[in-house]
C-alpha cells in the first residue's frame, strides 16, 4: 500500500515537470508568434491605406502621397532573376558533384566545412567583396547584374546545402538498382537522383531567394540608388534578335532599399509608405515560402519509397 | 529434388560461369577466401550460409557492385561463358558487365516512376527509343515475371503503388527485359510475406528454362525448393558444393550437416 502511494507521488512529481515544460514551450512559441503578428499588424495599420493600384505603378516621388514602389519591385524582380540564373545551376552542380562524384578525402572535407562556413558569413562581407570584384575590378557598376551576382554568391551555400540534403535522401537501393541495370553515374544522376531530389532542391532554392530578396546590406554596399525614375529596359524587344541584355547593365533600386530610404525621411507620410512597402515585401517573402511548401508537397506525393 | 535418377554427370554439363580462386577484400579485411565455384548453364544455384558468411558479397562480385564503393578489391577470376571473359578484369568495364548480368535485390527497389518506365529503363539506357520495340519487350518481360495480367491496364501508374510481392516481380521483369545472361538474386524474398514468397519461388523455378540463376538465400527450405545446386559458405569459405539433394541429404562435411540440420547457424 505504502509502496503504491510512494510510486504515485513520484509519478505525480514527474508529471508536474512534464506540464511545466509544456507550458514553457508554449510560452516561448507564443512569444515568437505574437511578436511577428504584432509587427505585421502594426505594418498593416500604418501602411494599408497606401496600398492601392497607384502605389505599385508610380515611381518614387518627393511628395509622399504620389510616391510608389514601381522601380523597387521591378528592380527586386530583375535582380532575383539574375540571382536564380546564377545560383541555381552553380549551386545544384556543386551539390551534385560533392554528393555523387567527389572522393571522400581531406580536400573534400575541407571544401564541405568551408561551404557551411560561407552560409554564416555576414552579408555585408559579400557586399564588400562584390564592390571590389564586380563593381571595380570587372567594371560592372552598380547594376542589376552586379546585384544579382552578389546575391547569387550569398545564397550559393544555401542552395548547395539544400541540394546535398535532397540528394542524400534518395535511397541507396534506388541508386544500386540503376547501376545494376548498367547505368553510368551521370545516367543515374540524370534519370534518378535529380528528378527524385527536385522537391528538396526547389525548396532550398526558393528559401534562398526569399532570403536574398530581403537583403539590404550587400546591395547598399555595391551602390544601388534609392531614388530612380525609370525602369531597366525590357528584356524582350520587337526587333531581331528579340532579346535584349541591356537591363542587366541598368542602375536599379530594390524593395529593401526603398523601404530604408523612406524610413530615414522625417515626414509622417513617408513612414506610411515605408510600412506599406514593407508589408508588400513580407507578403512577397511569405508567398515564396508558400510556393516552396506547395511544390514540396506536390512533387513529393509521387515519392514514397 | 525427386529427379534423382535423371541427374546427369557434372562433367557433361555446360558452365555459364565459374569463380576461380576468388578473394575479396573490404579494405584490409578479407571477406572471401579462394572461392572456386562453377555456375551451370540454365540451372539454379543457391548460396546458403549463416549471416556474414560472405554469400551476398560473393554474389555482388559477379556484377561488380563492389566497384561502386571505395576500398574494395578483387583477386582471382570470374569467367563468363561462352566468350570466357574474366568479369573481374581491370580491362573489362563494370558497366558492360552489369549490362550482361542482371540483379534482383533483397528489398524490392522499383524506381518511383511508372510501371512501364521501370521495365523499359534498362532498354532505354541501351539506347532503345522505338516505342513499339519498348512496348513489346516490356510486355514480354512482364509476362515472364508473371505480372502482366495484374498490371496490363495500369502500366502508367506509379510502380510504388504495387504491393511488395508485385514490386519484387516488377524488379524481376526489369531485370529480364534486357535478356541477361546470368540472373543474380540477393535474398529476393526476405522482405516478403509467405504468399508473395511462394509466387516468387514458383517464378524462379520457371525462369531457369530461360536463364541461368544464382540466388542467395538465408532460408534453407527455399534453397531446397528452388535450386539444382547448392553451395554452403561459412566465414568467407566455400565449405561444400553439389547437387542440392546431395548437399541436403548426403552432406560430405560435418559442418554442412550441422548447419542443414539446424544444430548451428
Amino acid at each position: 500500500m505504502t509502496v503504491a502511494l510512494e510510486l504515485r507521488q513520484t509519478i505525480a512529481r514527474a508529471k508536474r515537470r512534464d506540464v511545466a515544460f509544456v507550458a514553457l514551450g508554449i510560452a516561448a512559441l507564443l512569444f515568437a508568434a505574437c511578436t511577428f503578428v504584432a509587427l505585421f499588424l502594426d505594418m498593416v495599420s500604418d501602411g494599408a491605406a497606401r496600398l492601392n493600384g497607384d502605389f505599385f505603378t508610380q515611381f518614387a516621388s518627393r511628395r509622399a502621397e504620389r510616391a510608389g514602389i514601381l522601380a523597387a519591385w521591378v528592380g527586386s524582380f530583375a535582380v532575383m532573376i539574375v540571382t536564380a540564373l546564377f545560383a541555381v545551376p552553380l549551386g545544384v552542380s556543386a551539390g551534385i558533384y560533392l554528393e555523387e562524384y567527389a572522393p571522400r578525402n581531406r580536400m573534400t572535407a575541407l571544401i564541405e566545412i568551408n561551404i557551411n562556413n560561407l552560409a554564416g558569413v555576414p552579408s555585408i562581407v559579400y557586399g564588400l567583396l562584390a564592390l571590389g570584384l564586380f563593381v571595380h575590378t570587372f567594371g560592372l557598376g552598380a547594376s542589376v547584374l552586379t546585384a544579382g551576382l552578389t546575391l547569387a554568391l550569398l545564397i550559393l551555400p544555401v542552395v548547395i546545402v539544400a541540394t546535398r540534403e535532397a540528394i542524400r535522401s534518395v535511397p541507396g537501393a534506388i541508386r544500386e538498382a540503376a547501376y545494376a541495370l548498367g547505368a553510368t553515374r551521370w545516367q543515374m544522376v540524370q534519370h534518378h537522383v535529380l528528378p527524385y531530389s527536385m522537391p528538396g532542391i526547389l525548396t532550398g532554392v526558393i528559401i534562398g531567394l526569399s532570403r536574398a530578396i530581403g537583403e539590404t546590406a550587400p546591395i547598399v554596399t555595391i551602390g544601388a540608388v534609392s531614388f530612380i525614375a525609370f525602369l531597366p529596359p525590357p528584356p524582350i524587344s520587337t526587333e531581331f534578335p528579340f532579346l535584349n541584355a541591356d537591363w542587366l547593365a541598368s542602375p536599379f533600386t530594390a524593395m529593401p532599399i526603398q523601404i530604408f530610404s523612406w524610413t530615414s525621411r522625417p515626414e509622417e507620410a513617408f513612414q506610411a509608405n515605408a510600412s506599406a512597402a514593407a508589408l508588400v515585401l513580407v507578403v512577397m517573402t511569405l508567398l515564396m515560402n508558400a510556393i516552396a511548401i506547395w511544390l514540396r508537397y506536390r512533387l513529393r506525393r509521387n515519392l514514397n519509397w | 529434388m525427386n529427379d534423382e535418377p535423371k541427374k546427369p554427370d557434372l562433367a557433361t554439363l555446360a558452365k555459364k560461369a565459374e569463380a576461380r580462386e576468388l578473394n575479396f577484400f573490404y579494405g584490409a579485411k578479407q571477406a572471401l577466401n579462394k572461392i572456386t565455384l562453377p555456375i551451370y548453364d540454365k540451372r539454379v544455384t543457391a548460396l546458403i550460409g549463416p549471416s556474414g558468411c560472405g554469400k551476398s558479397t560473393f554474389l555482388r562480385c559477379f556484377n561488380r557492385m563492389h566497384d561502386l564503393y571505395p576500398g574494395t578489391r578483387y583477386e582471382g577470376e570470374i569467367r563468363l561463358q561462352p566468350d570466357d571473359v574474366n568479369l573481374l578484369s581491370r580491362e573489362v568495364d563494370p558497366i558492360e558487365v552489369r549490362m550482361r548480368l542482371a540483379m534482383v535485390f533483397q528489398k524490392p527497389n522499383p524506381f518511383p516512376k511508372s510501371i512501364f518506365e521501370n521495365v523499359a529503363y534498362g532498354l532505354r539506357i541501351r539506347g532503345e527509343k522505338r516505342r513499339t520495340v519498348l512496348m513489346d519487350r516490356v510486355e514480354q518481360a512482364l509476362k515472364d515475371a508473371a505480372l502482366w495480367n495484374e498490371v496490363k491496364d495500369r502500366l502508367d501508374e506509379l510502380a510504388t503503388t504495387l504491393s511488395g510481392g508485385q514490386q519484387q516481380r516488377l524488379c524481376i521483369a526489369r531485370a529480364l527485359a534486357c535478356d541477361p545472361e546470368l540472373l543474380l538474386f540477393d535474398e529476393p524474398t526476405s522482405a516478403l510475406d509467405p504468399i508473395a514468397t511462394a509466387s516468387i519461388e514458383e517464378l524462379i523455378h520457371e525462369l531457369r528454362e530461360k536463364v541461368t540463376i544464382l540466388i542467395v538465400t538465408h532460408n534453407m527450405q527455399q534453397a531446397a525448393r528452388v535450386s539444382d545446386f547448392t553451395a554452403y559458405m561459412y566465414l568467407g569459405d566455400l565449405v561444400e558444393f553439389g547437387w542440392t539433394d546431395d548437399v541436403f541429404f548426403r552432406p560430405q562435411k560435418k559442418q554442412t550437416e550441422d548447419y542443414i540440420t539446424g544444430r548451428f547457424g
